[in-house]
C-alpha cells in the first residue's frame, strides 16, 4: 500500500512540475521579443554564460577531436583509408558530438551558475523586492538569461566541433603525416551543410533554450534556504543531462529519417 | 475619524498555510500619515501579514483595502500600479547584488521612467545623502554592513516617493548605533516626506519611540490595539507577558511536547 501511495504522490508531482515548467517556458517566450528590443540585458548575460564558458569548450573540444582522430586512425588505416579520417570527424562533431557535449559542459558550467543564483536572489528575497518594486522579475531577470542560454550554446557547440577538427587536423596531418588535400577534401565533399552542420546547429539552439529553462526554473522555484538552492542545483544538473540526451534521440530521429 | 483618513483597511482576514491558520478574522486599520507598529512574538505571521498587505500571497478570505482598492482581487497589471505608490524595506535589504549602490538606487527609476542620465544621479544622490550614505555610491552591496545595506534599501524604497512604506522587522540584528540611525531615518522619513510608515517587528522599545499605534498580534487575532504605553498597562496577561518580556506566561515557556519523563525514560523517541 505505502509503495502504491508513494508512486501516486511520486506521479503526481511530477506531472504538475512538469505543467509548471510548460507555464514557466511559455512565459519565457512570450516575453522574450519584447526582451530582445532590449539588448544589453541580453549581452551582458551571453558574457556571462556564453563566453565564461569558452575557454572550457575549446579545450574540450581540442581533446576530444585528438581522441576521435586518433581512434579512427587506428582502424581507418588498416583498411588504408586515413583519408577519410577528417570526414568521419567533422560528421561526428558538427552531428552529435559538438552539440551534446557544449550541451552537457554547459549545464556544467552555466547551467549550475543560473539555478544556484536565482536560487540564491529567491533566498534573499531579491526577487520579492524586485515585485514590490513594480518590476517583473521573470522580465527583467530570468528572460535575459534564458536568451542568452539559447544564443550561447549553438556557438559554443560551433567553437567545439571547429576546434576538435583543428586537433584531428594536428594529429593525423601534421603527427601522422596524413595527405591535408585528401583530409580537408574528403570533409568538404561529404559534409552537407544544411543536412549535417545546420542541423546540428539548430539541434544546439534547442538544447540551449531547454537546458537554460530547466536551470532558471528549478533557481526560480527552489526553496529559500541553503539546502534547497542545493538542491535545485543538483536538479538542474540531473533532469538537463537526461534531458539532453532523450532529446538528441528524437531531434536526430526526425532529423534524418528520410536519409 | 472619518473613513478617508484610513490608508488600510484590514477586514475580516483569513489565511491558511496548509492545515495550519495563520490569521483568522484580523481587523486591521492604519491611518494616513500615522506610524503603525505590526508586533507580535516570532511565528505569528507579522511578515506574511506584511506579503499579504502588498499583495504577495492571496488571503483564503476577507478584504485588504489599500487606498480605497482591494489588493487580492487586482489584476497583476493594477497591482503593479499600486506598488509604485509602495515602498517595502526587506529584513536583509534585498538589494542587487550585481549592482553597485548607486544602480541599486536608481533600479526603480530606470525600470520606469525615462529621465535623463543627469536628473537620475541628482535624485539618487540626494536620497543616499539623506540616509546619509552618498559616500557608498560605488560600493558594492556585499561590502556593506547589515545596518547599511538596509539604509541603501532604504533609498531605493523611497526614491519613487511611494506614499506608504513598509518596513520588514528593521530593527532586528543591528547594533544600536545603527539601530538608532533607522529609528531616526523611519520617523524623519515619514515626517519630512507625508509618508504612513507600517513596521512589523517584535522589538518593544524601539517601536515604543516611534509608533504612533501599534496592533499586538498573536494566535491569529489582534490581541490589542492602542499607544505603545497603552499596550504595556493593558490588563491582558498576554499583552504584558510580550511587552514585557517575561520567559513564561500565558505564552508557555515549553513547545508542546510529549510528557517529559515519559520521553526521557521512554523506549521510543
Amino acid at each position: 500500500m505505502a509503495v502504491l501511495r508513494y508512486l501516486r504522490y511520486s506521479i503526481q508531482d511530477f506531472i504538475e512540475t512538469f505543467g509548471a515548467s510548460q507555464l514557466f517556458l511559455a512565459r519565457l517566450l512570450a516575453y522574450s521579443p519584447r526582451t530582445l528590443v532590449r539588448p544589453r540585458l541580453v549581452i551582458h548575460q551571453i558574457y556571462s554564460v556564453g563566453a565564461g564558458a569558452v575557454v572550457l569548450i575549446a579545450f574540450s573540444g581540442f581533446f576530444v577531436g585528438l581522441v576521435m582522430a586518433l581512434q579512427s586512425y587506428q582502424s581507418l588505416s588498416k583498411f588504408g583509408a586515413t583519408g577519410e579520417v577528417g570526414t568521419l570527424l567533422a560528421l561526428a562533431l558538427f552531428r552529435e558530438l559538438g552539440p551534446v557535449i557544449t550541451a552537457l559542459l554547459f549545464v556544467g558550467r552555466s547551467g549550475t551558475q543560473l539555478a544556484s543564483e536565482i536560487g540564491l536572489m529567491r533566498a534573499t528575497d531579491q526577487l520579492s523586492g524586485m515585485q514590490m518594486m513594480a518590476v517583473d522579475p521573470i522580465r527583467r531577470i530570468i528572460v535575459p538569461r534564458f536568451l542568452a542560454g539559447a544564443i550561447s550554446l549553438p556557438l559554443l557547440a560551433m567553437i567545439f566541433s571547429a576546434i576538435g577538427i583543428l586537433g584531428g587536423y594536428i594529429l593525423v596531418v601534421l603527427y601522422l603525416g596524413v595527405d591535408p588535400g585528401a583530409f580537408w577534401g574528403q570533409m568538404r565533399a561529404n559534409v552537407a551543410l544544411v543536412n549535417d552542420i545546420l542541423n546540428g546547429f539548430f539541434k544546439a539552439i534547442i538544447f540551449g533554450g531547454v537546458v537554460t529553462m530547466i536551470a532558471l526554473f528549478e533557481g526560480y522555484n527552489a526553496w529559500p534556504t541553503a539546502e534547497g538552492v542545493g538542491r535545485a542545483t543538483t536538479r538542474t544538473v540531473v533532469i538537463s543531462s537526461i534531458t539532453i540526451f532523450a532529446l538528441d534521440y528524437i531531434l536526430t530521429a526526425f532529423m534524418y529519417r528520410g536519409i | 475619524m472619518t473613513a478617508s483618513n484610513q490608508i488600510i483597511e484590514i477586514r475580516g482576514l483569513r489565511y491558511m498555510r496548509g492545515e495550519h491558520v495563520i490569521f483568522d478574522n484580523l481587523d486591521i486599520d492604519i491611518e494616513r500619515g500615522k506610524i503603525t507598529a505590526i508586533m507580535g512574538p516570532s511565528g505569528t505571521g507579522k511578515t506574511t501579514l506584511l506579503r499579504l498587505i502588498t499583495g504577495q500571497l492571496l488571503p483564503d478570505r476577507g478584504q485588504i483595502l489599500v487606498d480605497g482598492e482591494d489588493v487580492p482581487r487586482l489584476r497583476t497589471k493594477d497591482l503593479y500600479k499600486l506598488r509604485h505608490r509602495m515602498g517595502m524595506l526587506f529584513q536583509n535589504g534585498a538589494l542587487l547584488t550585481d549592482l553597485t549602490v548607486f544602480e541599486n538606487v536608481a533600479f526603480p527609476l530606470r525600470e520606469h521612467t525615462d529621465l535623463p542620465e543627469s536628473l537620475i544621479r541628482h535624485l539618487v544622490l540626494m536620497k543616499l545623502q539623506a540616509v546619509g550614505l552618498r559616500g557608498t555610491w560605488n560600493m558594492m552591496p556585499g561590502d556593506l554592513s547589515g545596518g547599511m545595506a538596509r539604509r541603501v534599501a532604504l533609498a531605493r524604497a523611497i526614491i519613487m516617493d511611494p506614499q506608504m512604506i513598509f518596513y520588514d522587522e528593521p530593527f532586528t540584528g543591528l547594533d544600536p548605533i545603527s539601530m538608532g540611525v533607522i529609528v531616526r531615518l523611519i520617523k524623519m522619513l515619514n515626517d519630512t516626506l507625508n509618508l504612513t510608515s507600517i513596521i512589523v517587528s517584535h522589538d518593544v522599545a524601539e517601536i515604543a519611540t516611534v509608533a504612533d499605534q501599534s496592533y499586538l498580534i498573536a494566535g491569529g487575532r489582534v490581541q490589542a490595539r492602542g499607544t505603545p504605553e497603552e499596550l504595556e498597562h493593558s490588563p491582558s496577561a498576554q499583552v504584558r507577558q510580550f511587552m514585557k518580556g517575561l520567559a513564561d506566561g500565558p505564552v508557555p515557556f515549553h513547545y508542546p511536547g510529549p510528557d517529559y519523563r515519559e520521553q526521557l525514560f521512554g523506549e521510543e523517541v
